[in-house]
């Protein structure tokens, strides 16, 4: 379990501190894919490189199965940085070195003899299948193959933490899938917790189970990924969930009668509800916006409608809508795009 | 006549020939022989040196008090702000006391190694300087010393890099030879100077140039060479 109780760090620049991370509380349990995700500068690589602490927070602690990881000794912090490991966005690995040197390097720095560490590399880089690419060098590997080494290196020393940082945004929407899969199965298989520091919501959408959103250097929401999703309440969040939300505002009209459906893990999405429900009791919505994603089978997402008519047939609606499983109704729609501009 | 009239005449091309055949033989070997072992001892002193400026630089990897970088430094500057003539003359105690004496072709090495490894220390610091600060921190986060970081990822990731530099650091080292003919070192600079120049015989001097620039041609060759074969970026 990793705790970061009230983490604060601020670097000093020419222009003055800056607070990178401020107040930060966030647990990570073990066998939790956790994401951390925000806009370029909300402190996302900052906070990730506190957690094996690269970083040293100015304020506030790294708890490591309650043990404080500012308070570790030379020998202790290398034994901790064997045990938490880390892939990149940019892979980083060392391009004059053949993949199977890359991936026994982590090995060699502990000084575990050359032909253990050679057989450790092997079974690695057949783990993330590359095993005829021992003796290639990385710059003749493709981004996704170069990250499956990296992420070989990461394994080698058995760690119990694997820390992402951005590590599928240089690679394509079908490479990051594969990537994502890989981590996914690593997790699963060999119980490492992992920690994915990303701007893309849809990483997030696809591995994670807990989330953490991070605006100017504060947790602004935090929770399992379905509730969060399914009710952003921060604004940075809808707008994370839904880049596409502001554009719906342009259609609203002032008098209308809205509605705002919620779609909680249901198979509803799939089904024409709005076309059922007009056959159904003859109301016509229209819809305002809309954004649903699917996570693990289930429906997630919101739905504006505008309901024609007067109170009886909004009413006949909502009763309609609330009647449908894992579907909520919110009345008096207050537009989310508002509360930004507050 | 004029100087090149002079030399390109029938009777001092045949007159230069029988030099070249008789001096150059042994010319070329103490220029090889002195340019090879100070540029050997320029790099087992330049390359520590470089790799501290860099590990010791404020952001380095292992900070440094700032004081003492700031004193090599100037030491740096200032060695190689001499000009290499004059150095001769100031280090020639230091030469007495290594070499045991002051004149000929192996006292000569003395202040080329003295002039040439703050230089070698330069080239090494921005080849270091090249390895991208995001596998330093790679490394970092694997757990790695200062000296782990330095020594198995650094300096091997500026391979290719160093090897230009040495081989610059090489060339620039064989045209100093030339000066060092002043204080009695041998080679083909000495020929140039002694028999071309001051015995007027000027086509000896450009035979002598010659071979020089055919010198810096295959080091800088056969160094390129090494450099690109060695560069498994360049593997495809």
């Amino acid at each position: 379990m990793i705790e970061l109780k009230n983490l604060s760090k601020s670097f000093v620049t020419q222009d003055g501190p800056v607070d990178a991370l401020r107040h930060v509380n966030l647990t990570i349990h073990d066998g939790d894919i956790y994401g951390i995700i925000g806009m370029s500068g909300a402190g996302k690589s900052t906070l990730v490189r506190c957690i094996n602490m690269l970083e040293r927070p100015t304020e506030g602690q790294v708890l490591m199965d309650g043990k404080n990881l500012g308070s570790l000794n030379k020998k202790e912090m290398q034994e901790m940085r064997h045990s938490v490991t880390m892939i990149f966005q940019g892979f980083n690995l060392l391009m004059q070195r053949t993949c199977l040197q890359n991936v026994m390097l982590p090995l060699r720095l502990s000084h575990v003899p050359k032909k253990e560490a050679e057989e450790r590399a092997r079974e690695l880089l057949g783990m993330v299948e590359l095993p005829d690419k021992a003796n290639s060098y990385p710059a003749q590997l493709s981004g996704g193959q170069q990250q499956r080494v990296a992420i070989a290196r990461a394994l080698s020393t058995n760690p119990k933490v694997l820390l992402c940082d951005e590590a599928t945004s240089a690679l394509d929407p079908k490479t990051t899938h594969q990537i994502l899969e890989l981590i996914r199965e690593i997790n699963k298989r060999m119980g490492i917790t992992v920690t994915v520091i990303t701007h893309q919501m849809s990483v997030v959408q696809e591995i994670c189970n807990r989330v953490a959103i991070l605006e100017n250097g504060t947790v602004v929401e935090e929770g399992d990924v379905s509730d969060v999703f399914s009710n952003p309440r921060a604004a940075a969040t809808r707008s994370l969930v839904y880049p596409e939300m502001n554009e719906g505002s342009l259609l609203m009209s002032p008098a209308a009668q809205q509605i705002r459906l919620i779609f909680n893990g249901a198979p509803a999405a799939r089904t024409p509800l709005i076309a059922q429900m007009a056959i159904d009791i003859q109301v016509a919505a229209s819809i305002l916006s809309a954004s649903t994603r699917t996570i693990q089978d289930k429906a997630y997402g919101y739905m504006t409608l505008e309901i024609p008519g007067g109170p009886d047939e909004l009413a006949r609606a909502v009763k309609y809508l609330s009647a449908v499983p894992s579907v909520a109704v919110q009345v008096d729609v207050e537009y989310p795009a508002k509360e930004e501009e507050k | 006549m004029n100087q090149f009239q002079r030399a390109f005449t029938q009777e001092s091309l045949s007159e230069a020939w029988e030099i070249f055949l008789r001096d150059f033989p042994q010319g070329l070997w103490d220029t090889v022989y002195v340019t090879l072992l100070a540029t050997l001892f320029a790099i087992i002193l330049g390359l520590p040196l470089g790799m501290l400026l860099v590990a010791g630089d404020e952001h380095g990897i292992r900070p440094l008090p700032k004081v003492l970088m700031r004193v090599i430094n100037v030491i740096i500057n200032f060695l190689r702000s001499v000009p290499f003539l004059i150095l001769i003359v100031m280090v020639i105690p230091i030469t007495r006391l290594i070499v045991g004496t002051s004149v000929g072709t192996t006292a000569s090495i003395v202040p080329l190694v003295i002039a040439a490894f703050p230089f070698v220390a330069r080239l090494v610091e921005s080849s270091l300087r090249e390895v991208s600060p995001n596998i330093i921190e790679t490394a970092q986060s694997m757990g790695a010393t200062p000296m782990q970081i330095l020594l198995r990822v650094m300096l091997p990731e500026a391979v290719p890099s160093l090897i230009d530099s040495f081989t610059l650091a090489i060339t620039t080292i064989l045209g100093y030879t030339a000066m060092s003919g002043a204080i009695g070192g041998g080679g083909i600079g000495k020929i140039a100077i002694m028999v071309g120049y001051n015995r007027y015989k000027y086509a000896v001097l450009y035979l002598a140039v010659i071979v020089l620039v055919v010198l810096v041609q295959i080091f800088q060759n056969v160094g390129s060479w090494l450099s690109r074969k060695c560069d498994k970026r360049l593997k495809h």
